[in-house]
């Protein structure tokens, strides 16, 4: 479970899908880092990810976390974005037997997890079937 | 002249029949049919709420405007159905489409006509020079408590309405406003589900409301009902926009465009305002535009727009509402519905 605190300092990227692409090699980070992964450089200018892309891979979860149980089976995976980079997240409004690898899917905000009934509320980025 | 500039949908995927209602609840369903003009509505899935329809279609209305969302000085939700009771939903929604930190927001509520309330004031800003851009959004996911009426009707939608005094798509012409304390719906605090005064909800609430606005703005803008090409009327059942429409002296073909109620259900907040964004989807440059909402309790916004020539540049930037209303559906069962909309007790 997150914390109110960690959520909230995330919202650039949980919102916004804010990235930070290498001034030097190009390379995109998400999220943004202080060192490039690639080339070392530590130079980078903001970069919007991009909406769609196509599913890599998945995995269906039946037995789920407790937060999570009334949702199973939901399928997580990840996407390759138009714009090459590999996101992670939960594959919704979609019959797990139907996905396939390959698949175009789009990002969608939505809630992504809640404290309770009067805790609060996460929201994020979700993948959906374009 | 200040006007939409940009304009958004959202419809989620999810619709429950008349007829799967209507079985759980031994009532005869081609009658509520026939009687309300309702086939089928949309249901949010259960990781959406106000909140998140409202960026979705947000996005769709900047998507159209082209234009930076820091620019945006003011942002508005009207919806009966905010997420919290007490943090805003118009500080997620501007965070979301990056409109903060230089920003005025609120959150409405007038029943079914917090949206278009949200769209006064958004257009009443710019018109005052107070910001370059407001957003407007009416959304809602709202519920009738399991076997009454409204449990046939009440649907989740969104539309978002972006305001500027540049290249507008629709100049607005004209508002009206009309309002009285009438008790035909309410929900009191804590209470899950609404109340309603039965049949006391037509004549001296929607009808009366309705005609008393339209009637208001035609006079202060010197217009009849055969100046426009279109219409549209807040929708809470099929019928009562085409009655409404025939009391005023509008023809069916000027309301149809705009009403979506008999696959889409009543969004509330987003129901006149969504029936606005389908409408502009066909307009035509020059085309006048009428939309009057209603909300419970009760009151009427009314506004004229004309539609200019940008609205052919923009209006494929993003996503057709009908297209969202007719492709890519998903039907679930009762049970699955109550599930999603928590209508469920379970465990603690
Ligand atoms: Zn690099």
């Amino acid at each position: 479970m997150q914390s109110p605190a960690r959520s909230w300092r995330e919202i650039p990227q949980r919102y916004r899908l804010e990235a930070a692409k290498c001034a030097r090699c190009g390379f995109i980070c998400f999220p943004p880092r202080l060192i490039c992964p690639e080339c070392g450089a530590r130079e980078f200018g903001p970069h919007k990810l991009a909406e769609s892309g196509k599913v890599l891979t998945y995995t269906v979860i039946r037995v789920a976390p407790q937060p999570f149980c009334d949702q199973s089976p939901y399928a997580v995976g990840i996407a390759e974005l138009d714009d090459g980079v590999r996101l992670t997240a939960q594959i919704v409004d979609c019959d797990p037997a139907a996905l396939k690898v390959g698949m175009r899917v789009r990002i969608e905000f939505r809630k992504v997890s809640e404290e309770g009934e009067a805790g609060v509320i996460y929201y994020g980025y979700k993948l959906v079937p374009e | 002249m200040a006007g939409i500039i940009g304009y958004g949908a959202y419809i989620p995927r999810n619709r429950i029949k008349v007829e799967e209602i209507a079985k759980v609840w031994g009532a005869d369903a081609p009658s509520y049919k026939k009687g309300l003009m309702l086939e089928e509505k949309a249901v949010p899935s259960p990781d959406q709420d106000t909140i998140t329809m409202s960026v979705e279609s947000a996005r769709n209305a900047l998507k159209r405007a082209g234009i930076d969302p820091r620019e945006i000085g003011a942002v508005y939700v009207g919806s009966e159905s905010h997420p919290y009771a007490v943090k805003p939903s118009g500080a997620t929604l501007a965070e979301a489409i990056n409109a903060v930190p230089a920003v005025h927001t609120a959150d409405l509520e007038f029943a079914c006509k917090a949206g278009s309330e949200g769209m006064f004031i958004a257009l009443s800003l710019v018109q005052a020079g107070a910001v370059k851009y407001a957003l407007a959004v009416g959304a809602d996911t709202s519920q009738g408590a399991p076997g009454d009426a409204l449990e046939y009707s009440a649907a989740a939608g969104a539309a978002a309405f972006l305001f500027g005094k540049e290249k507008p798509i629709a100049e607005a012409l004209e508002t009206f406003s009309f309002t009285t304390d009438t008790p035909d719906f309410w929900r009191r605090e804590y209470m899950h589900y609404p109340q309603h005064g039965g049949r006391f909800t037509g004549d001296p609430a929607y009808f009366k409301h309705i005609t008393g606005s339209a009637e208001g703005i035609m006079k202060k803008s010197g217009l009849k009902p055969a100046d426009f090409a279109y219409v549209i009327f807040h929708q809470p059942n099929g019928k009562f926009p085409f009655r409404v429409g025939e009391m005023l002296g509008f023809e069916k073909k000027q309301i149809e465009p705009g009403w979506l109620v008999n696959k889409l259900g009543n969004t509330y907040s987003g129901s006149s305002p969504l029936g606005l964004t389908a409408t502009l989807d066909i307009a035509a440059p020059g085309d006048l535009v009428l939309m009057v909402s209603y909300g419970s309790g009760a009151g009427s916004d009314s506004f004229v727009f004309r539609v200019t020539e940008r609205i052919e540049e923009v209006r494929d930037r993003a996503p057709r509402t009908r297209a969202q209303l007719d492709g890519n559906k998903n039907y679930i069962e009762y049970g699955v519905y109550a599930k999603y909309r928590r209508k469920i007790r379970k465990a603690e």
